[in-house]
């Protein structure tokens, strides 16, 4: 029974002369490899030039600070559970007097630590963050030679004070649209709409 | 006396370096040329486009760590290589490199190390000699893959030496009978080249040239696929490097005898009109450079077109080698030489 149209009759036909002298079929072969000297080459030469990164490449994470220079992050733990890879581990704990301009709620995150090695680069922590704490940048995870050094602290994901790290590539306006919903919980503290609220 | 040894060494010495430049800048050429054939780029970082690439090769290949197998023939397993380098450029002697020239003083020299009456005679023994090099290597290396390497090579070279001497006999029928190398490029000044008579006897030729010097399709006694390395699989550093650039060179001489035999050698379409609207007279030492650099671009050409073939053709398999070379090359140039005494009988050249 013919199911579809698409099986091909298969011929033993025996060899023709022509065919059996190989030669004809030889100088097609060689012509095709002849024409792919004259076709583009898709190689990038690299330490020269780089090949072209998305606006929204998702490599290695920052943790972002405030306007202020305090850190977004309270140790909600959102991001842990959202991930996939189970890669993300924290410690939360309380802030003291004068640590205000370090960290900008009364929680923080003690211990901070992203295993890259079980990291799959999906994005997923960044989306679950109701702080705009973790973004993926367009950087790339350095290689080591320890299993142990890809397990990132916070000495190397949180950005520094004097080198920001800009990220509005991968804000995107849904996204922070979405955040600014009033009506959602987790938008409540956010800073810019705890004033909307007040006043209505 | 003196002025005519010391010419005979600097001609010595010009071969032997054209040989180890040509097979080392072969390697450059057969990565560049597969890499165009493959839509790559190829060597580009040492030196501009990569041209320094042989000699990184080279020095690799002699800092890295030699291994004598301790179960290996020691005089044997370093004899193998040196042999299969001696006789590669051992067929390089007799090879006419240009038209001879003659000096103010009225002495003759000539673009060639030396015109034996019996070239291409001797051309056959050496090469023939340069399978012992595969074999001696190969069977001293004590190692099954490389013996077996080894009387692959060793077969198949034989194999293709019959149907390639027989279609060079028909190629000396026409050419009247010499054996030297000289005469018979001289011969193709005059009228065509050769491969307007011999069009079947050069098809032979060529293929057996592939299999003689190893190359794809014919390069099972390598093949990696089943014998790790084949007959060299045991060695390493430039031992390995001599086997691996006496292919080269074998490429190189091959080109070279097949450019000679069919192509004309130094000779040119439309050469002696050049050379008059050049103003060169007979003899001068610019018609032996002018030819040289004929000469040379044809084995350039013909070396491109066994990387070309090597880089298209997928290996044979044993059984179908045997039957090419003793089924279907030799009973075909059993037929070329007798089409060819048939033909050079009632041209009248052949006297019973």
């Amino acid at each position: 029974m013919q199911l579809t149209n698409r099986s091909k009759v298969v011929s033993d036909k025996v060899q023709t002369g022509m065919e059996k002298m190989y030669l004809p079929a030889i100088l097609k072969g060689m012509m095709i490899t002849a024409s792919h000297i004259f076709k583009r080459r898709p190689t990038i030469k690299y330490p020269e030039h780089t090949r072209k990164m998305s606006a929204v490449y998702r490599g290695l994470h920052v943790l972002k600070r405030d306007e202020k220079g305090a850190e977004r992050c309270t140790a909600c733990g959102l991001c842990a559970v959202a991930c996939p890879a189970e890669a993300i581990t924290m410690e939360s704990a309380e802030r003291k007097k004068g640590e205000e301009s370090l960290y900008r709620e009364e929680k923080y995150a003690r211990v901070y630590e992203i295993n890259m090695l079980r990291c799959i680069f999906c994005g997923l922590c960044e989306e679950a963050c109701p702080k705009e704490a973790i973004f993926l940048t367009d950087r790339i995870v350095d290689t080591e030679y320890e299993r142990e050094d890809f397990i990132y602290g916070k000495d190397k994901l949180v950005e520094k004070i004097d080198k920001p790290i800009d990220v509005s590539k991968r804000q995107t306006l849904a996204v922070t649209e979405f955040k600014k919903i009033p009506g959602l919980k987790h938008n409540a503290v956010w800073e810019g709409n705890r004033l909307d609220r007040k006043s209505n | 006396m003196i002025s005519f040894v010391i010419y005979k060494f600097v001609v010595c010495v010009i071969v032997f370096g054209l040989s180890l430049a040509v097979a080392a800048y072969s390697t450059w050429w057969e990565r560049k040329l597969s890499a165009l054939l493959q839509d790559r780029i190829g060597p580009n970082r040492a030196g501009p486009f990569g041209l320094l690439q042989p000699l990184a090769d080279g020095g690799k290949m002699f800092f890295k760590e030699e291994i004598i197998p301790n179960v290996s023939n020691k005089f044997l397993f370093i004899l193998g290589p040196s042999l299969f380098m001696l006789t590669a450029l051992m067929t390089g002697s007799v090879i006419p490199w240009g038209k001879s020239f003659t000096t103010e003083a009225g002495n003759t020299y000539s673009f060639q190390i030396t015109d034996i009456s019996i070239g291409v005679l001797y051309l056959f023994g050496v090469v023939s000699i340069g399978v012992y090099g595969i074999m001696i290597g190969g069977w001293a290396s004590n190692n099954k893959f490389a013996l077996l390497g080894a009387i692959r090579a060793s077969s198949q070279m034989i194999s293709y030496e019959i149907a390639m001497g027989i279609s060079v006999i028909a190629l000396i029928v026409t050419s009247g009978g010499t054996l030297s190398l000289s005469e018979i490029v001289e011969q193709q000044d005059a009228g065509f080249a050769n491969i307007v008579w011999q069009p079947l006897g050069f098809l032979i030729f060529f293929i057996c040239a592939l299999a003689e010097t190893n190359r794809a399709p014919f390069d099972l006694p390598e093949c990696e696929s089943e014998l790790v390395g084949g007959y060299h699989t045991e060695y390493s550093s430039m031992k390995l490097g001599l086997f691996l650039f006496a292919e080269y060179i074998n490429m190189f001489i091959s080109s070279a005898i097949m450019a000679a035999f069919y192509f004309g050698g130094y000779n040119f379409p439309w050469a002696h009109e050049l050379y008059q609207t050049l103003g060169l007279h007979d003899g001068s030492v610019w018609i032996s450079i002018i030819g040289f650099g004929a000469f040379f671009t044809k084995i350039c050409i013909f070396i491109s077109v066994f990387m070309w073939v090597r880089w298209t053709l997928p290996r044979f398999r044993y059984d179908q080698l045997m039957h090419l070379g003793w089924k279907i090359l030799l009973p075909l140039s059993l037929l070329n030489l007798a089409i060819t005494v048939v033909v050079e009988y009632f041209r009248g050249n052949i006297h019973l």
